[in-house]
């Protein structure tokens, strides 16, 4: 025999949702305190996976810290390489040979689309479609292919140098990556849009779900496509230049809509505009060495480093100090998801469960990342 | 009137006796007061250094200027015996200007006004400072640890820290 439970109209039960949770694609952990199947209150907690990567900058010289920046998104590597590059460079005084800009470039966008098709997969996945994984993983796999023969690895990669690039681009890379951008432009509309983008059952659960207002991004300093799927045109390769990227002609989706489609657009519409930036880099490609000339033991002056780029969730920060000797004397990583991660409490409130859960995809997490 | 000499503008409430120019950034020289920097060089366009009691007061400046808080960094520096705090404000969109602000505790009394209420970003930013230096940011909601695990009893990112 049964007993009944009567639950009171006013009161709440607290639901642990991870670390370990399919939905939350990491060790991610969220105190959901619930009132049926409505959010109350939801606690992110922090730290599963947190390894003290800026201890480690302290404790090392500048280049043994380029592997590490690789294994906190190591789903948009490359960028995390390249904004440490940035910095030291930046403080040393180090020139970096146009091929070597260019070839970041086309590296960095590579990685870009492969980890938008990454969130894709894992974000349909979430709301139960398991076919567009298959899709996305096999154009995926095209780009870690390239990725792989210029890099050396797949996921983790260590490519960038201070003064430039480990490994010159090849012919086949070339033609490889032409391939590849006539390969997703023609799947684009077909298999991405027509499949998934115009489905009645996505549409049904990410339309007007999750709304960050501008005024939320920017007090809680979202920046990345959450921002861009809120209406603020803010993307540091255009605001802020660096690199080589004043030299492309590519526009910056904005969506003004607020909720996770447009989020979810916002990204879709990213993936053309790499594949538009690549396409000019590979057509306006210089020639020449790809490494410039940087001393062996770097000790950049003391003082106040700040140095930014966009990955593919956001504005990635390095505020670097130096002291005059050989190791960095401290390193700030400001990682674009921690900022964004940290307004899901006040936006998930008075949700439902299911449906805040398909916001948490929409914000395309990466948790090594948030906890570094 | 651009933006960085809007925004240098607006310091003067605060600091009446502004100081102009570019130049050296070593704090243990400078009185409080607004410094241009190069972007180029150091990636931030003006040095704001202020007295702990200030840093409420700059975060509504920086607010009613529509800038964001991009991140807290804690710095030790263990020769002077003191802590600083590093709080990095841009733009988010329109016209690029990125305003670093410091301010220093004693290393013995590390004890700073939260700028949560002021900037929600603010809040996780302060407890991974408070997680990893020690630094008690006054009326904060919830000073926690954020990072490490909850029953940690060091702050791994102070200078004489060994594990």
């Amino acid at each position: 025999m049964t007993v009944p439970i009567h639950l009171r109209h006013d009161e709440t039960f607290v639901l642990n949702l991870g670390p370990q949770h399919p939905a939350t694609h990491g060790v991610l952990r969220v105190k959901l305190t619930m009132d049926g199947e409505y959010i109350v209150k939801a606690e992110p907690v922090l730290g599963y996976i947190h390894r003290m990567h800026e201890k480690l900058a302290e404790a090392g010289s500048f280049a043994q810290f380029m592997p590490n920046t690789a294994r906190m998104d190591y789903l948009h590597a490359l960028a995390f390489n390249h904004g440490w590059a940035l910095v030291v460079e930046k403080s040393a005084g180090i020139e970096v040979p146009e091929r070597a800009e260019y070839i970041r470039v086309i590296t960095v966008e590579l990685n870009r689309i492969a980890s938008h098709l990454l969130w894709w997969a894992a974000f349909l996945l979430d709301l139960g479609g398991f076919t567009p994984l298959l899709y996305a993983f096999d154009d995926r796999e095209k780009v870690i292919d390239l990725l792989e023969r210029v890099t050396g690895s797949r996921l983790t990669y260590c490519y960038m140098r201070f003064g430039g690039v480990y490994n010159d681009i090849d012919d086949e890379f070339i033609a490889g990556t032409r391939d590849f951008i006539k390969r997703l432009r023609g799947r684009m509309p077909s298999l991405y849009h027509d499949l998934v983008t115009h489905n009645i059952i996505l549409i049904k659960r990410i339309k007007d779900i999750g709304i960050i207002t501008p005024e939320q991004c920017r007090r809680y300093g979202a920046t990345g496509p959450v921002a861009r799927g809120s209406g603020i045109n803010y993307d540091v390769r255009k605001n802020e230049p660096y690199s080589v990227y004043p030299e492309f002609d590519f526009d910056v989706p904005v969506f003004d809509e607020c909720d996770s489609m447009a989020r979810y657009m916002v990204r879709m519409h990213e993936m053309e505009q790499s594949l538009r930036i690549i396409e000019q880099a590979l057509d306006k490609l210089p020639d020449g060495p790809v490494m410039g000339k940087a001393p062996k033991v770097l000790k950049p002056d003391a003082g106040y480093y700040y140095s930014a780029v966009e990955t593919a969730r956001g504005s990635l920060g390095h505020r670097l100090i130096c002291d005059g000797g050989k190791n960095p004397y401290k390193l700030k990583l400001r990682s674009p998801t921690f900022s964004n991660l940290s307004l899901y409490g006040e936006v998930a409130e008075g949700m439902l469960l299911a449906d805040a859960l398909a916001f948490m995809g929409s914000l395309d997490l990466v948790i090594p990342e948030i906890d570094r | 009137m651009n933006m960085l000499e809007k925004t240098q503008a607006a310091f003067a409430e605060l600091f009446p006796q502004a100081e102009a120019g570019e130049g050296a950034t070593e704090a243990a020289t400078r009185q409080p007061g607004v410094l241009r920097t190069d972007p180029a060089r150091h990636g931030s366009h003006l040095d704001v250094l202020c007295g702990p009691d200030q840093v409420v007061a700059v975060a509504r400046i920086m607010d009613r200027e529509g800038y964001f808080l991009e991140a807290v960094s804690g710095v030790d520096w263990l020769e002077k015996q003191q802590l600083e705090i590093i709080y990095d404000y841009n733009r988010l969109g329109g016209e690029h200007c990125r305003v670093m602000v410091r301010t220093q505790v004693p290393r013995s009394e590390p004890v700073v006004p939260s700028v949560s209420a002021v900037f929600p970003a603010a809040d996780w930013h302060e407890r991974e400072t408070f997680d990893f230096y020690g630094v008690h940011f006054q009326d904060h909601p919830n000073l926690i640890r954020i990072l490490l695990p909850e029953d940690a009893d060091f702050h791994p990112l102070l200078k004489d820290f060994t594990p």
